[in-house]
């Protein structure tokens, strides 16, 4: 079992520009079902992806792959036409909102978005869109989801997964990595690792992810990853002292970041004395979560919280 | 972005926000220039000089060269006098505050110099309230806060009297509504005249703040006039980088004096870099790991000297850049890189370290943490290069290690 994605998710490319292309190379090597892409100037052209198998992804397949991904008009067109269910997002940044919002209108159950850089406005306006639907949106400014053996999609590497026990949720890229890896390493694997993103303003938050995963019968334990900024992981404290049945550890970064600046995330910033790291640890403490003293402490301080 | 306080009343007024008439002075000559046609325009013999830096808190604030002068003086002299002693007033004060450094308790110690005044008329004030716009990051919404402690901090009157703080959602699909700003007026206190005049000022900032792409914009304090009208007697705006490239006029206003030099040069590069009091240095990839690197040097008990995120596609150039900044501060007595290459592989970041050095020099420790893609050919790349770089284990180890060769 896993949460969002599985080895059946059908998933669509919105911008196929050198990234887009690259990662859709990626997927696929990893086994993921790339179904379709939406460019309105290239539609009805094939794009053709080969290459040698990525072993590390889902199991039992040849040691090459040659597989053609249609291009479609739009993201309704493509959804008609091979039966996504899925989206993900790597339109440059003054468009990429506009990109979300097609493909709910188009009804995708689930759009993640990777762009970094989108402005907060426009943010603003695509979240006030899906709140009229029942789209999920992953991100924007994320690595992605990934579901170890089944299904990878994103900018994340695959190799260094394992299908497995721990769901994964976090703010940051590479620090997802790092949990990630950990994970691996002491062979508890992951069920399914989620990168929310690192904007200001994001679709899906913390305690929607540990929902599921709370619901997610393969999930014995979660990993969470927050940083300054905001108050979500408060948030998710909270909803983890009423709900959480299952053992958390985590991780806060930004301990040592100065007031008013934002630390390459946008929306990791302190302003007016909101945000510290040292409100959110002593709120996920309080609420019952291991607090990994340091990013490589990750997988021990799961180790601990199941004790 | 930030802007300056008279950068902010122009794109206001430009939109018409009633704020009071001034004149932007970078010379003694100027200053006094500004007041004959500003004092008789308005009929009010007061003016008020007001120091234009990047940092709040100006009037409270004190010259280091004038420790009794404050960043914003208000000029009575005219009123006895007429316009030739607020002419003699105004010189003597450009001429302190023009070149000097003004220290607030937004700046620190360090202070910033003045190199620009607003000459601006004076306001008969009968209230001083305080209005916002920012992003709501709960809700996702942008809002607009309204409070009867005008003058006050915001987070003071936030911790101290909750409760005086108003808040009104904007919703992205219709903007802010009228009743919406009717009842923030009212809230207020506001009656008559005034009532009428502050729904239209919260209204028309509400749309400003929208149309700009402002990331926020603080009146602090709005003021109302004897006579009833409603405007804005200071005003602080900044923008959202990501949404510059939409607002060319507002990017005309970017003073780079105003920004540290080494973090200007690492956003020409593409480089994320804050530059911090500590004496290790730190080269990371990804956001979160290079914020979390500068937490685990602090863990070990050493202070670290900067934020570096280079990226997900660091190239060579890109890493010497970065090296660069780091060794460019007399500070530094280590230096970290922190690599988790997923799609970067460890043999170019590896590549680009030997390259950097080559190129920079290297005159202080290096501890190289990577892991991820080439992982291995990375390492030999690093103890081929003969250079005096220390492999770490893992960031706990870089950590360890780096710290320990720097005490």
């Amino acid at each position: 079992m896993s949460i969002l994605i599985n080895a059946d998710t059908k998933v669509l490319v919105q911008g196929m520009g050198r990234t887009g292309r690259f990662h859709t190379d990626k997927a696929i090597a990893y086994g993921t079902q790339m179904v379709g892409a939406v460019h309105p100037s290239k539609a009805g052209t094939v794009e053709k992806y080969t290459g040698e198998t990525d072993h590390s992804g889902v199991a039992g397949r040849p040691d090459t792959y040659d597989v053609d991904v249609p291009i479609y008009r739009s993201v309704a067109e493509a959804k008609d036409a091979t039966g996504a269910t899925t989206s993900v997002v790597y339109v440059p940044p003054p468009f990429a909102a506009d990109a979300i919002m097609e493909a709910a209108e188009a009804g995708l159950e689930l759009v993640i978005c990777i762009t970094e850089g989108i402005p907060v406005a426009d943010m603003v306006k695509a979240k006030r869109y899906l709140e009229d639907g029942s789209t999920r949106l992953v991100g924007p400014n994320c690595p992605g989801v990934i579901t170890p053996g089944e299904c990878k999609i994103g900018i994340m590497p695959g190799y260094i997964h394992q299908p497995g026990r721990i769901g994964v949720v976090s703010r940051s890229g590479t620090l997802t990595y790092e949990a990630v890896y950990q994970l691996t390493t002491i062979g508890l694997g992951q069920t399914t690792a989620v990168g929310i993103g690192g904007d200001p303003v994001n679709g899906t938050n913390f305690v929607d992810v540990l929902s599921l995963f709370n619901a997610d019968p393969a999930t014995e334990g979660v990993i969470m990853i927050g940083e300054i900024g905001g108050t979500a992981e408060e948030e998710a404290a909270a909803w983890i002292g009423e709900h959480m049945t299952k053992p958390v550890s985590g991780f806060i970064a930004g301990t040592t970041a100065p007031p008013g600046k934002r630390m390459g995330h946008a929306g990791a910033i302190i302003s007016g004395g909101m945000g510290t790291a040292d409100a959110k640890i002593s709120a996920l403490l309080e609420a019952g979560v291991t607090i990994a003293p340091t990013p490589s402490d990750l997988g021990s301080a799961m180790v601990e919280a199941m004790g | 972005m930030k802007i300056h306080e008279y950068q902010a009343k122009q794109l206001m007024a430009a939109r018409g926000i009633p704020v009071p008439q001034g004149v932007v002075a970078t010379t003694v000559d100027q200053a006094v220039a500004a007041v004959r046609p500003l004092v008789e325009e308005t009929g009010n013999p007061v003016v008020v000089v007001k120091s234009q830096i990047h940092a709040g808190g100006r009037g409270k604030g004190r010259f280091r060269e004038h420790p009794d002068l404050g960043g914003v003086n208000v000029v009575t002299a005219g009123i006895d006098g007429g316009i030739a002693a607020v002419e003699d007033k105004v010189r003597e004060l450009a001429t302190k505050m023009l070149g000097s450094t003004l220290e607030t308790i937004q700046t620190g110690s360090e202070g910033k110099t003045v190199n620009t005044l607003y000459i601006e008329q004076g306001i008969d004030i009968a209230e001083e309230l305080y209005l916002s716009v920012l992003l709501d990051r709960a809700s996702s919404r942008n809002i607009v806060m309204a409070s009867s402690e005008g003058g006050t901090e915001i987070e003071v009157v936030a911790a101290e009297t909750p409760d005086k703080i108003l808040k009104e959602e904007i919703d992205s699909a219709h903007g802010l509504l009228a009743f919406q700003a009717a009842r923030l007026a009212h809230g207020l206190g506001l009656e008559g005249d005034a009532l009428r005049n502050g729904a239209k000022f919260v209204q028309a900032l509400s749309v400003a703040a929208v149309e700009l792409d402002a990331d926020m914009i603080e009146i602090n304090p709005l003021v109302v006039t004897t006579d009833g009208r409603v405007m804005a007697l200071d005003g602080k705006m900044s923008f959202e980088a990501n949404a510059l490239y939409r607002h060319p006029d507002v990017m005309g206003m970017r003073d780079v004096s105003e920004e540290d030099p080494a973090e200007a040069a690492a956003t020409e590069h593409g480089l994320s870099f804050i530059k911090l009091d500590g004496t290790i240095g730190c080269m990371v990839n990804g956001a979160g790991l290079a914020m979390a690197t500068m937490d685990i040097i602090k863990f070990f008990g050493a202070e670290p000297a900067n934020f570096l995120d280079v990226g997900g596609g660091a190239t060579a150039d890109k890493i010497t850049e970065a090296f660069k900044l780091i060794t460019a501060d007399p500070n530094v007595k280590g230096i970290l890189v922190n690599i988790f290459g997923g799609i970067m592989k460890c043999d170019t970041i590896a590549e680009g370290v030997v390259e950097a050095v080559g190129e920079v020099g290297l005159e202080v420790p290096l501890v190289v943490r990577l892991e991820g893609t080439n992982v291995e050919l990375g390492k030999r790349i690093i103890d081929e290069s003969g250079l005096n770089v220390v492999n770490a284990a893992d960031m706990k180890d870089g950590a360890n290690k780096i710290v320990e060769l720097t005490s």
